[in-house]
C-alpha cells in the first residue's frame, strides 16, 4: 500500500510538472508582444525595451519556466498584467468562492445523483430506468449556460433569488448562502445526469457478476444481496467517477460563474483572457489543475483503501 | 476422413454484401424510438446545414429595423431581436456554422487521433509510454480550461475555436482507439498475422483497423455533440466565434440583456443547441447499442 | 426405494430473446434420489447448465419454465413464490460454481462470506475453522482473514464448496464446478467431495462435459442433447453399454488413457449440435447419427425403458440393445504414407523465456531442450503455469527467448520475429488455443487463407483463389466457405480453417497450442484426427501442446511432461502410462479422471500450492510438492537426468531401480482392454 501511496505521488508530481510546462508553453505561443499588449501601441521602443527586461523575456525559455515555477512555488506570483493587483490574494479569494459553489454542489448532487444511477441501474429496463436515464440523457446535452438562464427565469423572479451572485467580499457563508442556490442548482443538474449515468453503468455491470448469483443461492434477503454484496463493490468504480466529475464541474463552473455573474475563479479567468493577462491566466490555470489532480489523487487513494485487490497485492 | 460430410452446411452461404450489413445496422439503430428520434433529428439539422440558406428568408446580419422586437409571428417564426434581425434565419444558417465547426473539428481529432492511436497502441514502448504521459498532462487541464488557455493565448476567432476543438479532443480518441488495439493486438488472428510476415501497416489497416471502427463512430458521435457543446459555451462567454456571426451560444450572450424584451431571441437558438446536442448524444447511445458496447462505460 | 428427493417432469425452458422464444429444454425428466450422486452431461448447447439453475428455480431474466414441474420433496419449485425459493435456497440446495475466480465477492475476506451463510442457516459463526477443516486446508484460520483474490484457484472452489454445504443441504448442484481448475487440484477437489458426500450424505446434480469425471464420482449419469434427455442409466451400465448412439459417440470421442492415433482411432461424431430454438420434429440427434433411418427423420422417439433403473429417447434401442447393429461409426482409415526417413526439424537448447512483472520477472520457462523430427510429433504436456505455451510462443518468435538458441533445419533462428526472413516464416507456423479469435471477424476465409499464399509463397493475388479451394478440400471444407465469414462458421470449422492457413504455407514445423481445448469433444476428434492425417501426408513435424495428457497421448508420438518452466520427463508416447515414472508425472496420470468406470487407479495427490514463478524453487523445482521427496538433496541439487532402456528420461534424484521398486502403472486396466 505504501508502494502505492508512494507510486501514485510520484505520478501526480510528474503529471503536474508536465502540466505546468504546458501551461507555459500555451501561454508562450501567444502571437504578437506582451509588452505592446501591455502598453499599448503608442508606446515608444524604450519603454517597451524597459519593459520586456522587466518581464524577464530576455531570457531564454527554460530560464523563464523554471523561474516563473520556482516563482510560483515560493509563493511569489506576480501581479496582473491589466489591473497591477497583486495575484496571490485575487486568485485565493476567487477561490474560495469557486470551491464554496463546487463544494455544495459536490455535497448535495453527488449523493442524489449517485441514489439515481442505483435506483435506475435495480430497475433496468424498467418505466422508472428509462425515465432516468433518458432524463438525464436529456441534461447532459443541456449547456450549463441554457439550463441558468432557465432557471433563473422559472425560479429567480417567482422566489425571490438573487439571478446575479456578487457577493462581498467579508460575506459570511450564510449571508452568501441565497445567492449560491441558483448556481449550486445549475451546477448539480448537470453533474446529477453525469454521475447518475456512470453510477447506473457500474451498478448494471457489477450485477451481472458471478458473485451475485453465489449470494442470491445462499438464500440471502434480497436488500442483503444489494447492499452487502453488488453495492460494496459498485461503489469502488463510483468514487472515480466522482472525481472525474469533479474534473467536468470545473469546466461547468466557468460557464456558470458567468451566467450568473459569481465572483469565482471562473469568470476571473475569462476575464483574465479578454485582458490578456498573462501571469493571471497562467496562475488560475495552475491552480486550477492542482486542484483537479488533488482530487484525481485522493480518489485513486481511497480508491485503493477501499479495494483489497490493490490494498493488499496478490 | 469421412468426406466433405464433416462440415455440415446449414448457415447461409456467403458472406452479407456492404449494402446489407449498413442495413441491417441502421434498422437496429432506429428499433428504439428513442435512438431513432435521436437519429432523424441528427439527420434534420444535417440537412439544414446543407441547404439552409436556401430556406432561410433572411440573411444572417439584415437588419427590418421596423420590425425589430417583434414577437414570433407568420412574418417572423421565431421573432426578431433587438437589432432588427430575424432569429429565425440566423437560428437556420448558424446550424452551418456549428456543422463545419464542431464537424471538421471532430473530423480532424478523430483523424489524427486514431493515427496516434494506432500507432501507439501498436508500436508500445518508448513512443507509446512518451505519448500518454503527454496526453495524462493534456487530460489533467479540464477541457474547458484548456480551451479557454488556449483562447486567451491564441485570441478569440472561428480558426482559434476551431483548433481548440482538435487539440482538446485529440488525446481522448487516440486513448479510446488504444486500449481497443490493445485488447485486438494480442488476439490469436493479428499474432497469426505477424507469424505470417504480413507488414505492420497491412496489420495496422487491415487487421485492426476494422476492429476499432464501431468503437470510433460512437467516440465520434460523442466528440460531435461535446464539439458543438463546446463552441457554444466559447461562444457565450464570448471567447469563442466573434460577432455578429450567428453562432447559437454567440447568439444567446447577445440575447440576455434584453431578455425581458425579446425572450424569443435567446429560447430558439438556446433551444436548437439543446435538441442537436440532445439529439446527438442519443445517437452516440443508439450506435452504442448497435455495436452492443451498451455494457461499457 | 422412497420418493426421489428430486423430480423434474416433463419440464420445459425457454429464453425469450428479442421477439423470439427459443427452447432451451424439452420434456426432460428425471429424478435424483437422497444421497445419490447424478452426472448430468453434454456439450455446449445441450442445455445442461440451463436444468442445473432450472432445478434451483433459478433462471436469467429472461428465461422462464414453460411447462412441467420441479418437485423438490413435495412441493413443485416451480410453483413457489421467490420468498419460498430464497428460504430453501442454501438450506436445502446448495449451489457450486463454474468459475471460482469470479463466484466470491472480491472486497470481502473470505471466512466473513462462509460466515455471513452460517449465520443466515443459524448456525454458530465459529464453526468456519471446523468447516474449513474438514476442506482440508492446512492454515484456517489464515485462510479465512484472506481476500478471493490471494487465493488460488482450487482454495477459491474449496470457499464454495464449503459455503455450499454450510447450510446442509439436501441437494447439491455443481456446474462444472473443476472445468476451470487443473487436473491435480481437480482430483483433490473430487476426492473433498466424495467424502464430503459420505459424511453429509448430500444428494449431488453434477454437471459437467469430462466423461472422466462422470465415470469416477457419479452413480448415475444422464446425457442431455440439444435440449433434450438422451440417455439416462446407472453410471456403469452406461459406460458398458450405451444404448444412446450419441453416447456411444460421445465416448467414441473421447481418448482414453493409451490410446494412439495408429492403433485406435477417435471415431468422433460429423457435424454439429443445432442451434438453440432450432424446431425439430423428429429425432433431435438424426442428421449427425450413424445409425439413423427413416422413421428417425419423421417422428420424435418417446423416452422408453429398456431396463427397470434407465430410460433412452432412441427408435433404434431396441437393435442397439440385442447387438443388431452397433451405434459407433466406421473407423477412418488414417492416411498411410510409407514412413520417411525422419529428419531432425527443430533444435531447442537452453530455451528460457522470461517476463518482467511488477513484482519482479516471472520465469516462464527455465532451461528447455527439446527436438522436433520431420512427420513426427513432440507433445509437451503440463498444467498451467508450466510454461509449456511459452515455449511455443518463444519457438514461433512472439516473445522473445532471454536465453538460448533455436535451431531450424540445422540453421540457428533470429529471436526477434521481424528479423526472420521469409523462408522462415514459411516454415514455421502455428494454430492457436481460441478459435473464436483465431480468424480476423472481418475477413473472409477466403481472403485470410490467400494471405500467405501472397506473402509466403509468392502466388499472385489472381492465382490464390484456386489454391484456397485446395486448402479448404485439404481440411474437408466445401470450396463456397471461402466466400464466409468467421462469424458464420462453428467452432470447430474455424479451427478447420486456422489448421488450412498454417499449412497454406507447407511449414516444416506447425507449432499447436491447446488447438482442441475449446472445443467440444465430438469436434475435438476430428480435429485431432485432421492433424494427424496432413501431418502423415506433408510430414511436417509439430509441437503440440496440450494439459490433457490423454490427447498428447494420443496425438504425439513422444512426450516432453513439463512443471514450472522445466522438463520433468521424456519419453516415447507409446510407454508414457508405464512405470517408471517421474513423480511428478506419476502425480498427473493418477489425477486424470479415466473416461472408463472400470478402470482401477492408483490415488497420488500433491499437497500445496505451485510455488511462484517469479521466484522458483531451487534444486529440483518439483521438490515442495513431491510424494517421493528424498530429502535435502532434492532441495539442493539439480537433479540428473536419468535414462531408461525403453526410451524414457526422467529427471530425479531417484535411481531407476527405485522408481521400479516403488512404482506400479498407475491405471490398472480391466482384462486386455489396453490397447
Amino acid at each position: 500500500m505504501t508502494a502505492y501511496i508512494l507510486r501514485r505521488l510520484a505520478f501526480l508530481g510528474l503529471t503536474m510538472l508536465l502540466t505546468s510546462l504546458l501551461i507555459f508553453v500555451i501561454t508562450q505561443l501567444l502571437p504578437g508582444d506582451v509588452c505592446r499588449v501591455i502598453l499599448g501601441r503608442e508606446v515608444g521602443e524604450n519603454a517597451l525595451e524597459a519593459c520586456r527586461l522587466d518581464l524577464g523575456l530576455d531570457q531564454p525559455a527554460p530560464v523563464r519556466y523554471f523561474t516563473w515555477l520556482g516563482d510560483f512555488l515560493t509563493g511569489n506570483w506576480g501581479n496582473s498584467y491589466s489591473t497591477d493587483a497583486e495575484i496571490r490574494p485575487l486568485v485565493m479569494e476567487r477561490l474560495g468562492n469557486s470551491l464554496m459553489l463546487a463544494g455544495f454542489t459536490m455535497l448535495v448532487g453527488v449523493p442524489i445523483a449517485i441514489g439515481l444511477g442505483v435506483i435506475a441501474a435495480l430497475n433496468e429496463g424498467k418505466a422508472i430506468d428509462n425515465g432516468i436515464s433518458l432524463g438525464a440523457l436529456a441534461v447532459v446535452g443541456l449547456p450549463e449556460f441554457v439550463t441558468g438562464i432557465l432557471l433563473i427565469e422559472i425560479l429567480a423572479f417567482r422566489l425571490g433569488l438573487p439571478a446575479n451572485s456578487s457577493i462581498r467580499e467579508t460575506a459570511t457563508f450564510a449571508e452568501a448562502f441565497p445567492s449560491l442556490i441558483l448556481p449550486a442548482l445549475t451546477a448539480t443538474f448537470v453533474l446529477l445526469a453525469y454521475v447518475a449515468r456512470l453510477t447506473r453503468a457500474g451498478v448494471i455491470e457489477e450485477l451481472k457478476q458471478a458473485y451475485v448469483r453465489t449470494a442470491e443461492l445462499k438464500g440471502l434477503p434480497r436488500r442483503t444481496v444489494i447492499w452487502r454484496h453488488v453495492l460494496r463493490n459498485a461503489m469502488l468504480p463510483t468514487i472515480t467517477v466522482v472525481a472525474i466529475s469533479f474534473g467536468w464541474l470545473i469546466s461547468g463552473l466557468v460557464v456558470i460563474e458567468n451566467v450568473f455573474n459569481y465572483p469565482g475563479l471562473g469568470r476571473l479567468m475569462v476575464f483574465a483572457i479578454s485582458r490578456r493577462d498573462l501571469p493571471l491566466l497562467q496562475a488560475i490555470s495552475l491552480i486550477t489543475v492542482l486542484g483537479f489532480a488533488l482530487a484525481n489523487l485522493v480518489a485513486d487513494l481511497l480508491y485503493a483503501a477501499l479495494n483489497p485487490r490493490i490494498r493488499i497485492g496478490s | 476422413m469421412a468426406s466433405a460430410a464433416t462440415a455440415d452446411v446449414t448457415k447461409q452461404s456467403a458472406a452479407p454484401g456492404w449494402g446489407q450489413r449498413f442495413f441491417s445496422l441502421a434498422r437496429t439503430l432506429l428499433r428504439r424510438p428513442s435512438h431513432a428520434l435521436g437519429t432523424l433529428i441528427s439527420l434534420l439539422f444535417l440537412v439544414i446545414a446543407i441547404i439552409g440558406p436556401l430556406l432561410a428568408p433572411y440573411g444572417a446580419n439584415e437588419q427590418i429595423v421596423a420590425d425589430a422586437r417583434d414577437g414570433p409571428s407568420a412574418a417572423h417564426w421565431f421573432g426578431v431581436d433587438t437589432l432588427g434581425r430575424d432569429v429565425y434565419s440566423r437560428v437556420l444558417l448558424g446550424t452551418r456554422d456549428i456543422f463545419t465547426l464542431a464537424g471538421i473539428g471532430t473530423l480532424l481529432a478523430v483523424l489524427i487521433g486514431t493515427s496516434l492511436g494506432l500507432l501507439s497502441g501498436y508500436r508500445g514502448g518508448w513512443f507509446d509510454e512518451l505519448l500518454m504521459r503527454f496526453f495524462d498532462s493534456v487530460l489533467a487541464l479540464p477541457a474547458l480550461l484548456l480551451a479557454l488557455l488556449l483562447l486567451g493565448t491564441l485570441g478569440p476567432s472561428r480558426q482559434s475555436v476551431l483548433f481548440v476543438i482538435v487539440i482538446v479532443y485529440i488525446p481522448i480518441v487516440a486513448r479510446v482507439v488504444r486500449s481497443v488495439v490493445l485488447s485486438v493486438k494480442t488476439r490469436s488472428y493479428i499474432e497469426a498475422a505477424r507469424v505470417q510476415g504480413e507488414s505492420s501497416a497491412r496489420i495496422l489497416f487491415r487487421e485492426i483497423l476494422p476492429a476499432v471502427l464501431p468503437a470510433l463512430a460512437v467516440e465520434a458521435a460523442l466528440r460531435f455533440s461535446y464539439a458543438i457543446f463546446l463552441a457554444s459555451s466559447l461562444g457565450f462567454l464570448g471567447v469563442g466565434v466573434q460577432p455578429p456571426s450567428p453562432e447559437w451560444g454567440l447568439m444567446v450572450n447577445e440575447a440576455r440583456d434584453a431578455v425581458s424584451q425579446t425572450p424569443w431571441a435567446l429560447y430558439f437558438p438556446a433551444a436548437a443547441i439543446s435538441l442537436l446536442v440532445i439529439s446527438v448524444n442519443l445517437l452516440a447511445d443508439g450506435l452504442k447499442h448497435v455495436f452492443q458496447m451498451d455494457g461499457e462505460r | 426405494m422412497a420418493s426421489p428427493l428430486l423430480q423434474l417432469q416433463q419440464l420445459a425452458v425457454s429464453y425469450k430473446v428479442g421477439r423470439r422464444t427459443l427452447d432451451a429444454l424439452r420434456d426432460v425428466d428425471l429424478s435424483i434420489d437422497a444421497g445419490q450422486t447424478y452426472g448430468l452431461v453434454g456439450e455446449s448447447g445441450s442445455g445442461k447448465s440451463t436444468l442445473a439453475l432450472a432445478a434451483m428455480r433459478y433462471l436469467p431474466a429472461n428465461g422462464f419454465i414453460r411447462s412441467g414441474s420441479i418437485m423438490f420433496g413435495d412441493k413443485d419449485l416451480a410453483k413457489l413464490s421467490p420468498e419460498e425459493m430464497r428460504a430453501r435456497w442454501g438450506r436445502q440446495i446448495g449451489f457450486v460454481p463454474q468459475n471460482p475466480a469470479t463466484a466470491l465477492n472480491p472486497s470481502v475476506r473470505v471466512g466473513d462470506q462462509i460466515r455471513e451463510a452460517l449465520r443466515l442457516y443459524s448456525r454458530d459463526e465459529s464453526d468456519v475453522m471446523e468447516i474449513l477443516k474438514q476442506m482440508r486446508i492446512a492454515d484456517p484460520a489464515r485462510v479465512a482473514r484472506q481476500y478471493p483474490h490471494q487465493l488460488s484457484g482450487g482454495m477459491q472452489q474449496r470457499m464454495l464448496i464449503s459455503m455450499a454445504l454450510s447450510g446442509n443441504p439436501h441437494l447439491l448442484v455443481l456446474d462444472e464446478p473443476t472445468t476451470a481448475l487443473d487436473v491435480t487440484t481437480e482430483a483433490a477437489i473430487l476426492d473433498l467431495l466424495r467424502g464430503a458426500q459420505q459424511m453429509l450424505n448430500t444428494a449431488m446434480l453434477y454437471v459437467t462435459h469430462n466423461l472422466g469425471v462422470v465415470a469416477t464420482l457419479t452413480d448415475r449419469v444422464a446425457v442431455l442433447y440439444a435440449g433434450e434427455l438422451a440417455e439416462d442409466a446407472p453410471t456403469k451400465e452406461l459406460f458398458r453399454q450405451p444404448l444412446h448412439p450419441y453416447t456411444r459417440g460421445l465416448l467414441d470421442s473421447v481418448p482414453r488413457l493409451g490410446q494412439r492415433k495408429d492403433v485406435n482411432r477417435l471415431r468422433g461424431i460429423v457435424g454439429q449440435i443445432p442451434a438453440l430454438g432450432e424446431t425439430i420434429d423428429a429425432c433431435v440427434f438424426a442428421p449427425r447419427c450413424p445409425l439413423a433411418i427413416e422413421i428417425c427423420w419423421q417422428k420424435r422417439p418417446t423416452l422408453d425403458a429398456p431396463t427397470p433403473d434407465r430410460t433412452v429417447r432412441c427408435h433404434r434401442w431396441p437393435e442397439i440393445m440385442a447387438g443388431d447393429i452397433s451405434p459407433s461409426r466406421a473407423v477412418e482409415k488414417s492416411s498411410q504414407v510409407t514412413k520417411q526417413a525422419a529428419n531432425q526439424v527443430l533444435q531447442v537448447d537452453g530455451l528460457q523465456v522470461a517476463y518482467k512483472m511488477p513484482g519482479g520477472t516471472l520465469q516462464a520457462v527455465r532451461g528447455v531442450d527439446v527436438q522436433a523430427t520431420s512427420g513426427r510429433t513432440l507433445g509437451v504436456v503440463g498444467e498451467s503455469g508450466s510454461g509449456k505455451s511459452s515455449l511455443a510462443r518463444a519457438v514461433i518468435g512472439l516473445v522473445e527467448p532471454s536465453e538460448g538458441k533455436i535451431d531450424l533445419l540445422g540453421i540457428q533462428l533470429p529471436k526477434r520475429l521481424t528479423r526472420r526472413n521469409r523462408v522462415v516464416l514459411s516454415h514455421l507456423q502455428m494454430v492457436f488455443q481460441n478459435p473464436e479469435e483465431a480468424l480476423n471477424p472481418h475477413l473472409t476465409v477466403g481472403e485470410s487463407l490467400s494471405r500467405p499464399l501472397i506473402t509466403l509463397r509468392g502466388v499472385k493475388p489472381a492465382d490464390a483463389k484456386a489454391q484456397v479451394g485446395e486448402l479448404l478440400a485439404a481440411v474437408r471444407l466445401p470450396a463456397d466457405y471461402a466466400d464466409r465469414l468467421p462469424s458464420q462458421l462453428s467452432g470447430g470449422e474455424k479451427q478447420r480453417v486456422a489448421i488450412a492457413r498454417a499449412f497454406a504455407s507447407q511449414p516444416e514445423l506447425l507449432l499447436a497450442d491447446e488447438p482442441v481445448s475449446a472445443l467440444d469433444v465430438s469436434v475435438q476428434a476430428a480435429i485431432l484426427n485432421l492433424l494427424a492425417d496432413l501431418q502423415i501426408e506433408h510430414q511436417t513435424s509439430m509441437l503440440f501442446i496440450a494439459h490433457d495428457i490423454a490427447v498428447v497421448g494420443y496425438l504425439a508420438d513422444e512426450i516432453a511432461v513439463m512443471y514450472l518452466g522445466q522438463i520433468m520427463q521424456t519419453s516415447p508416447a507409446e510407454t508414457i502410462f508405464d512405470a517408471p515414472y517421474h513423480p511428478y508425472t506419476e502425480a498427473l496420470l493418477s489425477s486424470v479422471p479415466p473416461p472408463d468406470p472400470f478402470v482401477k487407479q492408483e490415488r497420488i495427490r500433491l499437497e500445496g500450492e505451485l510455488p511462484s514463478a517469479v521466484n522458483p524453487p531451487n534444486g529440483c523445482p518439483f521438490h515442495t510438492r513431491c510424494p517421493r521427496f528424498l530429502g535435502d538433496i532434492c532441495v539442493e541439487q539439480k537433479p540428473p537426468w536419468r535414462e531408461t532402456e525403453d526410451g524414457k528420461r526422467i529427471f530425479c534424484h531417484i535411481p531407476l531401480e527405485d522408481l521400479l521398486r516403488d512404482q506400479t502403472d498407475v491405471l490398472q486396466f480391466e482384462g486386455a482392454k489396453k490397447s
